[in-house]
């Protein structure tokens, strides 16, 4: 439990970074490299890690300061190193050693990482993922292809879970890595999408190696290490504005409000449902802040994550048709050299209409997201797996 | 008193009050008294009145009540409605209390609210609601002065058909104002109810004797607070009998074997139930936002009691619904007890306000105020 102490400790120190860096004059690395040394990346990481070993909790009063300030809000320039690579090598890193080498340039943001899960073969089914690591020495020799991968032209590490055991059921074969994406045989390519822009990539690896020692967990653990990043991206993609009328909703009453010539009692009826869909789910995430205050992210994320995605595509649908005939047009599909992987979210409505088509695949599909509530918040059986106890290489693939 | 906590005391309060409900709310006990008549035990009521104290936790300690709040009114709501609990809760604790704390102190006042508190007498609130809100030109009765009187009708009040008092908005020589009647000097239909644990009945004055309980002055904002504090527990009401009910098709999912396999691990059943969770923890979020809006008026009380009665009434009719569908055949018997929530979802949907109406309300309330801020950018075919 955090005690008052701590949570003056955490201010102190925060305003004391403000006062010593400015953040409207400091380069962003600079601040953030103070923050880092000071312990305020990450409040509950331990001492020397970015952290202060205090509660979880406290990364809000920290954040307040350091970001009401002025200074940048670190999720969003290295939103898999924050979000994900952190956690994890906090936990499953060899040594101490190399978590602060990692860590240290994760949190200025110099260092991007990326995180190289799904396959063309492995989407929802993770576990049946292909890429292969074989032992070479004291090194891995990594054959084999990833998708959908943001950020990896420009990350400098990656997350890779990788299968090392081909003869055994498919989630006890895999082990978890990390990757130099600047090293021999890694080779990023942008992935198109429907929006004519690319924010993802293919990875292809062709005999890149991977240092022994740049191995999380154990040989044959990856799943359960792949677990804490995951259950750390569905709260960050969960996770919401807690002002009323912010987000999502705010783009359609914002139109609704220009546009008097375009009502109708059915669009204005269909607007309050998602206006009231928002804001109940905005209540139940500071309901659940209330009441979690401390501890990691539990399954109950999913909620957010599930009805957030649905809102996003019922709320541009919802402008589309508002717009009809109007809204039918583009501006156009050419591929910009887009440095930001979030230039799609920034583009006109149609833009925002054609990207939220992913919302419901990206960061675990809402059927895999109802899976989850069901069998972990309300305790419902599992389904048949066809390939419940086979090797994975005797799992018919396609 | 943050914002969705509740306190040490509020949580043994929860406990309690469930104990309670499952002593003497259980299933049979429920279905003995909804046949009964009065379809309550008044003694069972007094108890909750005098024994548990959970009739008028939210009245001040200087009109008679313990000096509680909606917060833990709305606690002990939650739990009866959840049992389906037998007695004039609408009529008497969402309504009456509540109209009777708002209005200024006076004799028949001061009189009345601690026999409610106590559970020694019920009331019934004869005032129709447009929606969950007030308007005085839609009452109908008429009001004397001098020898007080009523006279007029009111067709279908919630727990009128047993209640000793009857509240009931007239028009006097000044204007609207707040009177109560002993049911005795009514003409009293019982009506036979679609949810047999929520009686009503049509009333009928004929200068029948009344009191003044608020005036002309302040007649419009006693009745508004009592139909916003209504609104927002009968909200909790949708919670608890909502969350008891997935509880229960949840339960069936895990147990009933089709096909080799129980019929929760299909992925149409969880599904299913995972889209109710959702929808029980989004009502259960505006519900609770609405009781701290009312309690601290940290928010616009009409609007997060529409809020919360749009997300409510959609919730609990929706989890009836699918729940009779996951139970199957069993769910459509007399026998089974979902039939009980179906139809207090149903009633409950139509009591102050429909989610249609509310939903009405919040875009009167949002967006036919709405300012032209931040208007989104919009593609006219024209490349860039």
């Amino acid at each position: 439990m955090s005690t008052a102490a701590d949570s003056e400790r955490v201010a102190d120190l925060a305003r004391q970074v403000v006062a010593d860096h400015n953040p409207k004059s400091v380069p962003i690395p600079d601040y953030l490299g103070a923050c880092y040394d000071a312990g305020l990346s990450w409040v509950h990481f331990p001492e020397e890690q970015g952290g202060l070993g205090v509660s979880r909790g406290l990364q809000a009063v920290a954040d307040g300061i350091l970001q009401g300030a002025g200074g940048p809000v670190p999720l969003g320039l290295n939103p898999m190193g924050y979000g994900m690579a952190a956690p994890t090598i906090r936990e499953h890193a060899q040594s101490d050693d190399l978590k602060k080498s990692w860590l240290r340039p994760l949190a200025t943001t110099e260092d991007i990482w990326c995180q190289l899960f799904s396959e063309p073969g492995a989407g929802s089914d993770l576990a049946g993922l292909a890429t292969s690591a074989v032992p070479d020495g004291d090194e891995w020799v990594i054959n084999g292809q990833k998708v959908w991968t943001s950020l990896a032209h420009r990350a400098r590490w990656g997350l890779l879970l990788a299968r090392t055991n081909p003869d055994v059921p498919k989630h006890k074969g895999l082990t978890y890595f990390v990757i130099d994406m600047h090293g021999p045989g890694v080779e990023t390519r942008p992935l198109r999408q429907l929006t004519g822009q690319a924010e993802f990539n293919e990875v292809y690896f062709t005999d890149a190696r991977i240092p022994d020692a740049h191995r999380l967990g154990d040989v044959g653990n990856g799943w359960a290490v792949a677990m804490t990043t995951l259950m750390n991206e569905r709260s960050a993609l969960g996770g919401s504005g807690s002002r009323r009328g912010a987000g999502t909703i705010s783009d359609a009453v914002g139109l609704w409000a220009s546009r008097p010539d375009l009502h109708t009692p059915v669009l204005r009826d269909r607007l309050t449902q998602l206006w009231l869909r928002s804001e109940a789910q905005r209540l139940t995430s500071e309901r659940s802040r209330a009441s979690a205050g401390v501890g990691g992210p539990g399954p109950e994320g999913s909620i957010g994550k599930l009805v957030g995605a649905e809102l996003n595509q019922h709320i541009y649908q919802w402008c589309m048709d508002l717009l009809g005939p109007e809204g039918v047009l583009y501006h156009n599909y050419n591929l910009l050299d887009e440095e930001d992987s979030e230039a799609d979210w920034r583009g006109p409505v149609q833009q925002r209409f054609l990207r939220s088509r992913a919302n419901t695949i990206e960061g675990g599909t809402s059927d895999v997201m109802r899976n989850i509530l069901g069998e972990r918040v309300l305790g419902l059986p599992g389904d048949l797996r066809a390939d419940a106890g086979m090797p994975w290489k005797e799992i018919p693939r396609g | 008193m943050a914002e969705f906590t509740f306190s040490t005391e509020q949580q043994e309060l929860r406990k309690a009050v469930r104990r309670f409900a499952a002593d003497n709310f259980d299933e049979e006990t429920v279905r003995r008294l909804m046949e009964s008549d009065p379809r309550f035990d008044p003694k069972v009521w007094a108890r909750l009145g005098a024994e548990l104290g959970v009739l008028g936790l939210a009245v001040p300690e200087s009109a008679g009540g313990v000096g509680g709040t909606l917060v833990d009114q709305a606690v002990a709501v939650e739990e009866l409605g959840a049992a389906l609990a037998c007695g004039p809760l609408f009529g008497t604790v969402y309504l009456a209390i509540p109209a009777l704390v708002a209005a200024s102190a006076g004799a028949a006042r001061d009189e009345l609210l601690p026999e409610l508190i106590e559970g020694r007498k019920t009331a019934a609130f004869a005032v129709a609601d447009q929606a969950g809100a007030f308007d005085p030109a839609a009452v109908t009765l008429t009001a004397t002065d001098g020898d007080v009187t009523v006279s007029g009708t009111v067709a279908r009040v919630v727990d009128a058909d047993a209640a000793d008092v009857i509240l009931v908005a007239a028009n006097g020589s000044g204007g609207v104002g707040l009177y109560a009647v002993d049911a005795a000097a009514a003409q009293r239909t019982n009506l036979v109810t679609l949810d047999l644990t929520r009686p009503q009945a049509d009333l009928e004055f004929a200068s029948a004797p009344a009191q003044l309980i608020a005036g002309p002055d302040e007649a419009e904002r006693v009745i508004t607070h009592a139909l916003q504090v209504g609104s927002v527990l009968l909200a909790v009401e949708q919670v608890g009998a909502s969350q008891h009910l997935l509880d229960i098709a949840v339960e069936y999912a895990k147990t009933r074997l089709q096909f080799g396999r129980p019929i929760g691990s299909f992925q149409a059943v969880k599904h299913r139930l995972a889209d109710l969770l959702v929808d029980v923890e989004h009502a259960r979020s505006t519900a609770y936002h609405a009781v701290w809006a009312l309690t601290d008026g940290s928010d616009d009380p009409a609007l997060a009691a529409s809020i919360a009665q749009a997300t409510c009434s959609a919730a609990f009719s929706r989890v009836a619904r699918d729940a009779i569908q996951t139970l199957g055949g069993i769910g459509f018997t007399w026998e089974h007890q979902a039939h009980l929530y179906f139809k207090r979802a149903t009633t409950d949907a139509a009591l102050l306000g429909s989610a249609e109406q509310h939903r009405d309300r919040v875009a009167k309330l949002v967006l036919d105020t709405a300012a032209v801020e931040r208007v989104p950018d919009v593609a006219v075919g024209v490349p860039r």
